[in-house]
């Protein structure tokens, strides 16, 4: 049996190991990227599609800004817009001392470059016509966006196979050993891959392999709650986003230029690890119609025809595992991003290559260390 | 073409009265939407993607192709609503007004 | 199949709730009724009846010769049955199942949700009919076969001025010969199945050789009347205009020359499949049938799923016609009482089986006689849409399995939007299928099948909640 050798194997072929895979290649390493089901399948395909920086950890900001320069770039990069449209994001809040708390997010300093606004009152009202009344006072982001989830991974992937990466879909790891200055991983089919440095995208998977390494982290796995609505004539740019601290209320939509109005936020399901499959509550698709109709009101007029969930990987401290392995030489992760990663997609892809290829990176990244969790004790993550 | 559909019997139907894109027309007592509309025009309304007129499909509530609009910004399934006295259908869906002022 | 016994607490009565109200649905709750339970029933329509008994609305005047035909003794019987135990059960029309969890279902109904608790589900949603697209058919005035016999039974109308009939399967000659009969215009009935096939399945729907003597009597009455009957049939297109609809439709005769057929109405269809989404939600298997060339629900014989507690029964489980699923609905409902520990007359079980296996026998007749026309969806010009909610062509998706590599339904769903509209893939996506088989290389059932998701039918977001 000839074992496959690559200067990087990747396990995962979400967002996140797709856009490694491409950017690698364009440091000239050799990558193979080696993914279970099919590319961009869990976390990546089923996200909101919000390209967002505003609201984000201030420490997180640096990462973000480095992917939406990128994101303006993909149709050169990756030749696919991912239907990207920078047509601005609108934070809104219902209570009057909210207006302050986004107010201190916008003057900070590592938010300068996001040129957020705060609108309240008349003024909101006369911007936003379509918000609803309750609606006090919102930040307002020009340069963010929103763009296609289903079409981010497989084309990044795509363009990393036109590039000469090596992606295997449906190609589950057996095995994954430590061999050597290397790795050598085991696929379920009886192939064998073998590289220096081995980068872990495996999303809401990611801590089982982190754990075989000596680096368990606490994990959990959510279901978004996604709902889409008959298309309506287009007539709402801006990305909508509610800031509140009560759980029901945080929903989010966006239209998209054929109509349909994409609704996320509320409540989460927990996902079946077995099947890989998550559903949406119904108690979920009754709270976002209640708490659109209060942000939109106009939108009491339409119906749901579809909702969709998929499997997501959440640490508790909202901050994902990205940088390299506390205990392992050549060893890389980049998973759990909390149901807010696919703006940070191409910045993830393009900063892991250059710390997998040069050994460090310019960008900030230093919070999203795995060591974080090292040496507490009885980390069982919930993930099976 | 006037209309689509051609009524072949039951005409001895109380009338029942409503207006379309803004002319009044009168249907029989019984009559779905679906064929209060078409008995009298060509389609019930505008397709999304393409310049073409949608005159419903399956008539049993399994298409969601026959969906018009009422002026007040009502969804009704034409196959499936009966017509009433007053209503006031739209076979152009509305401009994207999201109503907010005042 | 699923665990057969059901552990409802003892004292209580068990909660039932049965969903359709057509004939597998009727003849449940009557057996159940009979057995002494009380079934709850939901159903989507304002009246009882399902399609093919689908009855007229008040103030209507026909008799039921006129509306149901040879089948007329049929629906009476099925009425008045419906009529003498509707006070009897906890009947729940106008409501829309839109959703379940296991255990509850979560139904709308005037814009007001509210859940069903249940111990045992038995759905009996039924079927559409099946539809192949063709070039043109987003054209106004394309409607179903049995849109077009809804248009007549249930409103008193035809779908046209001059009507085509294209497609296989019994439902074609009896739509066409019932629109002649009540005065309207047949410009043509177009049989895709061709002869030689019709004769191969002799054999086995010879198992019912009614209905077997019904469709030729059909067959004739039309060639009397002088409407140009043609088989083996290849549909072309259908052309008409943006604001007009349709006006011609073109065809390739078995012989091989051109026909062109004015019209202003096109009834289309091949067969039936079967409504699942409900199934689907509350995780029931299912299985391809390679008869029928798609996805069924995979069943014991009796109607058991692979879920404990839920069952299935008519077209919404197999297609065997009005017959079959009266007898499934009963069959179904004695399974049911079995899985209660209640008493059941295995006579009755008998014969109910046995009925059953007769209809199972001519199913696959009919499905031998009108074959599902798969070799269409590969002849499709690029420019042909499969998607008619959201105007995908047969190119665009050819496109996703060739440049994106999608060779599975979902996926390529995903990549193309076939099966994202309103209809939620009931009338794209099983031809969808075949053209990404077709474009992958593969056998359609490689390629899979739509997974259902929520709402069962758009949900209105005006809905609202009442307390239980």
């Amino acid at each position: 049996m000839t074992v496959q050798q690559s200067d990087v194997l990747i396990v995962g072929g979400g967002l996140m190991g797709s856009a490694a895979a491409f950017f690698l290649r364009q440091r000239g390493q050799s990558v193979t990227l080696l993914e279970r089901d099919q590319i961009g399948q869990y976390a990546s395909g089923v996200n909101f599609g919000n390209v967002r920086r505003q609201g984000r950890h201030l420490g997180q900001l640096e990462l973000a800004n480095r992917s939406w320069a990128l994101w303006k770039r993909l149709p050169e990069l990756i030749d696919d817009d991912l239907e990207f449209i920078a047509s601005g994001h609108m934070r809104v809040c219902y209570r009057e001392d909210e207006i302050a708390e986004l107010a201190a997010y916008a003057a900070a300093p590592e938010a300068r470059e996001l040129d957020l606004k705060i609108y309240r009152g008349r003024e909101l009202h006369e911007r936003f016509p379509f918000l609803g009344p309750d609606v006090k006072g919102g930040s307002y982001a020009p340069h963010d966006g929103h763009a296609n989830p289903r079409l981010a991974a497989p084309a990044f992937a795509r363009a990393a196979a036109r590039a000469g990466a090596r992606i295997e879909e449906r190609t589950e790891v057996s095995e994954v050993q430590k061999v050597g200055g290397g790795f050598l991983v085991s696929t379920t089919d009886g192939r064998q891959f073998s590289a220096e440095r081995l980068l872990i995208t495996a999303g809401a998977w990611g801590q089982k392999l982190s754990e075989q390494f000596g680096e368990p982290v606490p994990l959990d796995t959510n279901g978004p709650q996604m709902a889409v609505t008959e298309p309506v004539p287009y007539a709402l740019p801006t990305v909508i986003g509610v800031y509140t601290k009560i759980p029901e209320e945080v929903i989010y939509f966006r239209q998209i230029p054929r109509g349909n109005i994409i609704i996320g936020g509320g409540y989460r399901s927990k996902p079946d690890m077995l099947t890989r499959r998550a559903q949406v509550e119904p108690r979920s698709i009754l709270n976002q119609i209640q708490q659109m109709r209060r942000l939109l009101p106009g939108v009491g007029n339409l119906n749901i025809i579809r909702v969709w969930s998929g499997i997501e990987g959440y640490l508790p401290d909202s901050l994902p595992i990205m940088g390299p392995s506390g205990q392992v030489d050549g060893l890389y992760y980049a998973f759990g991003f909390c149901g807010h990663g696919f703006q940070l997609g191409p910045g993830v892809g393009d900063v892991m290559a250059e710390l997998i290829a040069t050994g460090s990176t310019s960008t900030s990244i230093e919070p999203f260390s795995i060591r974080r969790f090292a040496g507490t004790t009885a980390q069982r993550s919930k993930a099976s | 073409m006037k209309g689509r559909f051609v009524r072949l019997g039951e005409r001895e139907r109380a009338p029942v009265r409503l207006l379309v894109d803004g002319t009044p027309i009168e249907a029989l007592q019984g009559d779905t939407l679906m064929v209060a509309l078409l008995t009298q025009g060509p389609a019930l309304r505008q397709s999304e993607f393409d310049s073409g007129r949608r005159a419903g499909f399956c008539l049993m509530g399994a298409c969601q192709d026959c969906w018009v609009w009422t002026r007040a910004g009502e969804r009704l399934r034409a196959c499936s609503s009966e017509v009433r006295e007053g209503l006031d259908i739209l076979t152009t869906q509305p401009e994207a007004v999201w109503p907010l002022h005042g | 199949m699923a665990t057969a016994r059901l552990n409802i607490p003892s004292g209580t009565a068990p909660r039932v709730v049965i969903v359709g109200a057509g004939p597998a649905g009727t003849r449940c709750a009557e057996t159940l009724l009979a057995a002494g339970l009380v079934p709850t029933l939901v159903d989507e329509n304002r009246r009882d009846g399902g399609q093919i008994y689908r009855r007229q609305p008040e103030g209507f005047r026909r008799d039921y010769a006129t509306l149901y035909g040879s089948e007329a003794h049929k629906a009476r019987a099925l009425h008045d049955s419906f009529d003498r135990l509707r006070p009897r059960i906890d009947y729940r029309p106008d409501t829309l199942v839109w959703n379940l969890t296991p255990g509850q279902l979560c139904c709308v109904s005037q814009g007001r949700h509210f859940t069903l608790d249940y111990d045992a589900l038995i759905l009996c949603t039924g079927a559409t009919d099946r539809l192949m697209p063709l070039e043109g058919w987003q054209l106004a005035g394309t409607y179903s076969l049995g849109g077009a016999q809804i248009a007549l039974k249930a409103q008193s109308v035809s779908i046209g001025h001059r009507v085509v009939f294209m497609g296989s399967g019994p439902l074609l000659y009896l739509v066409a010969s019932q629109y002649l009969k009540a005065g309207a215009q047949v410009a043509a009935v177009l049989d895709t199945s061709p002869l030689g096939k019709r004769i191969a399945a002799l054999p086995k729907l010879l198992a019912r050789p009614g209905l077997l003597w019904t469709g030729m009597k059909l067959l004739a009455q039309l060639c009397l009347a002088r409407v140009p009957v043609h088989l083996g049939i290849q549909p072309v297109r259908v052309l008409g205009d943006a604001q007009g609809g349709v006006s011609l439709v073109q065809v390739k005769t078995a012989k091989g020359d051109g026909l062109d057929v004015e019209c202003d109405a096109l009834a289309l269809g091949y067969h039936l499949r079967p409504e699942t989404q409900l199934a689907d939600l509350a995780g029931c298997r299912l299985a391809f049938d390679p008869a029928s060339s798609q996805w069924l629900l995979e069943l014991d014989e009796a109607g058991r799923t692979s879920v404990s507690g839920v069952y299935a029964a008519g077209d919404g489980a197999k297609i065997r016609g009005a017959d079959g699923a009266e007898h499934a609905g009963r069959l179904v409902a004695l399974a049911l009482l079995e899985d209660l520990q209640q008493p059941v007359n295995a006579a009755e079980l008998d014969e109910q089986r046995q009925a059953l296996a007769v209809m199972d026998q001519f199913r696959l007749g009919l499905a031998q006689a009108f074959p599902w026309p798969s070799a269409q969806a590969k002849a499709l010009p690029d420019t042909a849409i499969v998607c008619r909610c959201e105007m995908i062509s047969a190119g665009e998706l050819r496109r996703t399995v060739s440049e994106k590599g999608a060779c599975e339904v979902n996926r390529a769903k995903a990549f193309s939007r076939v099966g994202m509209g309103r209809c939620q893939g009931r009338y794209c996506s099983q031809a969808g299928a075949e053209v990404i088989a077709a474009a992958a290389g593969v056998a359609v059932q490689e390629v899979g099948r739509q997974r259902g998701q929520a709402p069962v039918k758009p949900l209105s977001m005006l809905t609202g909640e009442v307390a239980p």
